[in-house]
């Protein structure tokens, strides 16, 4: 028996790892990388409170998991056009170092 | 006026119609001002005459419904004018026998002058070139009616005080009439100088109307005259004697009384129907209405009626003796006029009101016939004067007549075609009119007589009461007015002579024409009145009708029956003058040039005479000197030099600079509110220099912001 | 301690440890492949809350599609790794510290709060997996039938998008 804040401490473990990937790399292709591990953290989050409130209703439970399918099929297309935006940056600037994307300041 | 209702029972009559007394003139004031540019002039005449005739026929209903009334006095209430507190006034009409009396006469003879002025006005805008005035000349004249009509028909002193400006208003539009010419027609501002004097001195009078009539509302309650009369018994007396004395000053500057006179001899300025109908006939008589009118006021304080009376009786005596010194045609009639006013005021003044009324309407009848028998004179002479010249232009010099035509039409009006201005007003000018105007030489007879108090004309039964009221109680006022009648009787003798007989003095009066029928017809309807008028209060039993028909306003009067001793002595010194006259100025008749010859055995007399005491020189050295030395002053030093150039520039323009310069805009502005505004903005500058290097546009710090924001809610969470 | 949680910590340790090797490495391609350990372990887990359904899609569209998507891309540009300076040499460290923060603080707050109850067995051997997937899909289909649908729209939106974004238009240079 593992009490569900175990799992839910896992997925914030994960979570703070992916966030700090997306700040202190600056492949944008890692940033990438560490949103989709912050995105997983937050589906094991998920799928453990939904099992958690299946076990303590004793009724069939499917809203968690469906919300995961639903996360990973956004994480998809998210994927495909974030990796096609790198992909056309590159293109321009010969370069994806997300330090040198900086135009958009004040 | 659907607002008309009765205010005090009324049985029948035609008094519904008094509205119409204003209304009838303002209709065809109103006609003429809209359509009077299209009319030409005989409609325009026409229609003004007809309104003023419209206001006699109403007159005459009036006065028909009074006497079928017995007299008794209705109002008729038009419409509420002031109702404030117990200030309660009304614009209502009042109907009594003296009121009816003086819309007669008014309407009357304003009637044959407005016919008149058809013919003399026709010629007068052609002589001065300006033929678009004649519409506005009966404008001015309906106008003047309709006033008049509010000033006698008024209930109340208030509302008699709105005619007397509104006529003291036409008298000052219609002397000005001519305003950019002087009397001999040549370019100057004399006229509308003498207009603006008459408005002036009758501001002062009428200073001294309105403190009477502030006096009347603080101690007496009211304007209304029955409130008034009413109240005078139980007012001091005091008050009585200055309400009075002030009334009196106001009577002075309308009846052109001593020390207010002096206006009225330059009203001459007016075109002649003007002078016959508002400085002879009607607008001057209106202070002695206003005293008729205020009879219970005068008769409870006999110390007032005596000033009165001496006031009115010097006036007589004073001005017929200018009227002996002067030359101008006009101006003898202008100083006869203040003379027989003066006999008027003194007829009121001794309590004969009844004599002044009737002296009154006389004196209507046969000034306005003098006046305007004058202007035909006058015209006669033009007429004259203008084929006289033009004829000689023709003969000599019919090349410069054209230029001089020219420059004529450029100014428009500047008669001559030779140097020299022609006077058609001065006597001088004139002799042996008889022959060349032989109808206006029988009216102005008739007139004369008439004027000189001659029996049996109708200026002999009203002199003649009046000289016999004073002769009863008042000894000082019938000498001074006998001796007034004396002069009066010399200075028309010596008219006569000078103008209709002798030889022409001049080629105008050679070649002087006829009036037309629209002048002479009026004028002959106002001689045989002239000549009747005495029947109306003839002193014998009996006979006494209108001092029976003012008595139902004034309380019945016993009627006098004829004095002969007294009028035996105004006779007999009328004829004497009348004599000395013929043996001065008929018996040698003046030449071209001559000198006067009353000159020389009066000397400096005659000298005081001509030039009118020189009251005008000592009022203009007596009070229009030192008032315009005060005015200089006060503009000088007081206001330019302490106000404009010490309170103004220096102190307050100082203190103002002071303060806003260095307290507001130093202080205040600049090192408080400026400074502040910009620390403020220095302040948001560095603020913002600040935060904006937090827009770094590295999207990994937005990134640790947002974290930064994640650990401290959760901390906050924690430590909650 | 039951063999349950036994299980359950050397899983966390190896998440734990495959994210922080894919953080660390200096190769995007290393990073890629420590990603996809940590998604097989992560779907390991998955199954542990008897979610076989979702253990199978992360292995096929995480681990498998996705990752391979990114690997593609990385060999395709060239960009295993970035040499140029850090242009923000304090962002590092203070990100470090805060992610300390982060950590300690939800788990912290996670287990001060635990309720002991709320635990979670293992699913038992004999429970039907047909049944249990075919529940859920009757649930996905008839109460989640409108995101479904709309997730597919999203989906054909992306492909749209990613196609537009990276094509060669007419005339264009190479580069």
């Amino acid at each position: 028996m593992i009490p569900v804040d175990y799992y839910v401490a896992l997925s914030a473990v994960l979570f703070s790892i992916g966030a700090l990937g997306v700040l202190i790399r600056r492949n944008p292709l890692i940033i990438f990388m560490s949103i989709e591990l912050m995105l997983n953290a937050a589906n094991l989050a998920f799928v453990a409170f939904g099992r958690s409130h299946e076990i303590q209703t004793g009724e069939p439970f499917f809203g968690g998991q469906i919300f995961v399918f639903f996360v990973i099929a956004v994480a998809a297309a998210e994927v495909a056009v974030g990796l096609a935006l790198i992909v056309e940056i590159f293109k321009t600037k010969k370069n994806i170092n997300i330090d040198e994307l900086n135009s958009l300041k004040g | 006026m659907t607002a008309m209702h009765f205010s005090e029972t009324v049985t029948g009559g035609f008094f519904f119609l008094a509205p119409w007394l204003v209304f009838a003139p303002l209709t065809g004031l109103l006609i003429n001002v809209i359509f009077g540019k299209r009319f030409n002039e005989r409609t325009v005449g026409t229609i003004a005459s007809l309104a003023s005739g419209a206001a006699f026929v109403v007159s005459v209903l009036l006065a028909y419904s009074v006497s079928l009334n017995h007299g008794e006095v209705v109002r008729w209430r038009l419409a509420e004018w002031i109702h404030i507190g117990t200030l309660h006034l009304d614009w209502t009409f009042r109907i009594d026998s003296l009121s009816t009396t003086m819309m007669l006469v008014v309407s009357g003879v304003g009637t044959l002058i407005h016919i008149y002025a058809i013919g003399y006005m026709h010629e007068d805008v052609r002589f001065k070139h300006e033929e678009g005035r004649f519409n506005r000349f009966f404008i001015y004249l309906n106008l003047f009616i309709a006033a008049m009509m509010i000033l006698v028909s008024g209930d109340s002193y208030m509302m008699l005080f709105v005619g007397w400006e509104g006529v003291g208003l036409c008298s000052f539009l219609l002397i000005g009439f001519w305003y950019e010419f002087d009397t001999l027609g040549r370019s100057s501002w004399a006229n509308s100088n003498a207009a603006k004097k008459a408005f002036i001195t009758n501001r002062v009078g009428d200073f001294g109307f309105l403190i009477a009539g502030f006096l009347m509302f603080w101690y007496l309650g009211s304007f209304q005259f029955d409130e008034v009369f009413a109240a005078v018994a139980a007012a001091p007396q005091e008050i009585i004697v200055a309400i009075t004395i002030f009334m009196l000053i106001g009577v002075a500057g309308k009846s052109a009384q001593i020390p207010l006179y002096i206006w009225l001899p330059d009203a001459m300025a007016g075109p002649t129907p003007v002078s016959a109908l508002i400085h002879a006939a009607t607008m001057v008589t209106a202070g002695v209405y206003l005293i008729t009118r205020s009879a219970p006021l005068y008769s409870s304080v006999p110390e007032a009626q005596y000033i009165v009376a001496m006031v009115g009786a010097i006036t007589a005596l004073f001005a017929a003796t200018i009227a002996v010194g002067q030359y101008d045609i006009k101006k003898v009639l202008a100083y006869s006029t203040i003379s027989q006013l003066g006999f008027m005021v003194a007829a009121v003044g001794m309590g004969a009101y009844v004599a002044g009324m009737f002296h009154l309407m006389t004196h209507a009848f046969f000034k306005a016939l003098l006046f305007l028998s004058a202007g035909s004179v006058i015209l006669g002479l033009e007429r004259g004067h203008h084929a006289h010249a033009h004829h000689a232009a023709h003969d000599d010099h019919g090349k410069k007549k054209k230029e001089g035509k020219k420059k004529e039409e450029q100014h428009g009006h500047g008669d001559e075609d030779h140097g020299e201005v022609f006077d058609p007003g001065d006597m001088r000018n004139m002799g042996g009119l008889r022959k060349t105007m032989p109808v206006t030489f029988w009216l102005y007879i008739i007139g004369t007589l008439a004027l000189a108090g001659i029996f049996p004309f109708a200026g002999f039964w009203s002199k003649d009461e009046i000289l016999l009221d004073a002769s009863l109680h008042y000894p000082a006022v019938y000498w001074l007015l006998t001796a007034a009648a004396f002069f009066t009787a010399f200075y028309m003798g010596r008219q006569i002579w000078m103008v209709f007989f002798g030889q022409a003095r001049t080629d105008a009066a050679k070649h002087a024409e006829e009036s037309p029928k629209v002048m002479t017809v009026p004028l002959m309807v106002l001689a045989v009145l002239s000549v009747v008028g005495g029947a109306l209060n003839l002193p014998f039993e009996g006979f006494h009708n209108l001092g029976h028909w003012l008595g139902h306003t004034l309380g019945e009067v016993e009627g006098l029956p004829l004095n002969l001793q007294v009028a035996g002595i105004s006779t007999a010194l009328a004829l004497i003058a009348i004599l000395i006259s013929w043996f001065l100025y008929g018996r040698n008749p003046l030449k071209t040039g001559q000198i006067d010859p009353l000159k020389k055995p009066l000397g400096f007399v005659f000298t005081g005479m001509e030039n009118k005491w020189f009251v005008d020189e000592g009022y203009g050295v007596l009070i229009i000197k030192p008032f315009k030395w005060i005015s200089q002053f006060l503009a000088d030093v007081i206001d330019w030099r302490f106000w404009h150039d010490f309170v103004h520039e220096t102190v307050i323009l100082g203190a103002y600079n002071w303060i806003s310069n260095s307290a507001l805009n130093e202080y205040t502005d600049q090192k408080g509110i400026d400074a502040f505004a910009n620390w403020l903005g220095t302040a948001t500058q560095w603020i913002s220099g600040l935060m904006r290097k937090v827009q770094n546009g590295f999207v990994r710090s937005y990134a640790l912001s947002v974290l930064l924001g994640v650990v401290l809610i959760l901390g906050y969470l924690i430590f909650k | 301690m039951t063999s349950d949680l036994i299980v359950f910590l050397v899983l966390s340790l190896v998440a734990i440890a495959t994210a922080l090797g894919m953080l660390f490495s200096r190769n995007a391609v290393y990073s890629a492949l420590f990603l996809v350990l940590n998604f097989v372990t992560v779907a390991v887990f998955y199954l542990l809350l008897g979610a076989p359904f979702i253990a199978m899609s992360q292995i096929t569209v995480y681990a498998g599609a996705i990752m391979v998507l990114f690997l593609f891309v990385i060999m395709l540009l060239g960009v295993e790794s970035i040499s140029s300076p850090n242009a923000l040499p304090w962002q590092r460290p203070l990100a470090a510290i805060l992610s300390v923060i982060l950590v300690v603080e939800s788990v912290y707050l996670i287990l001060s709060r635990a309720q002991p109850d709320m635990s979670i067995a293992s699913p038992d051997a004999s429970l039907n997996t047909m049944d249990s997937l075919r529940e859920m899909a009757m649930s996905l289909f008839n109460n989640y039938l409108l995101p479904f649908e709309i997730t597919s729209i999203l989906l054909l939106v992306a492909m749209v998008g990613a196609i537009v974004l990276t094509k060669q238009e007419k005339g264009e240079q190479k580069s």
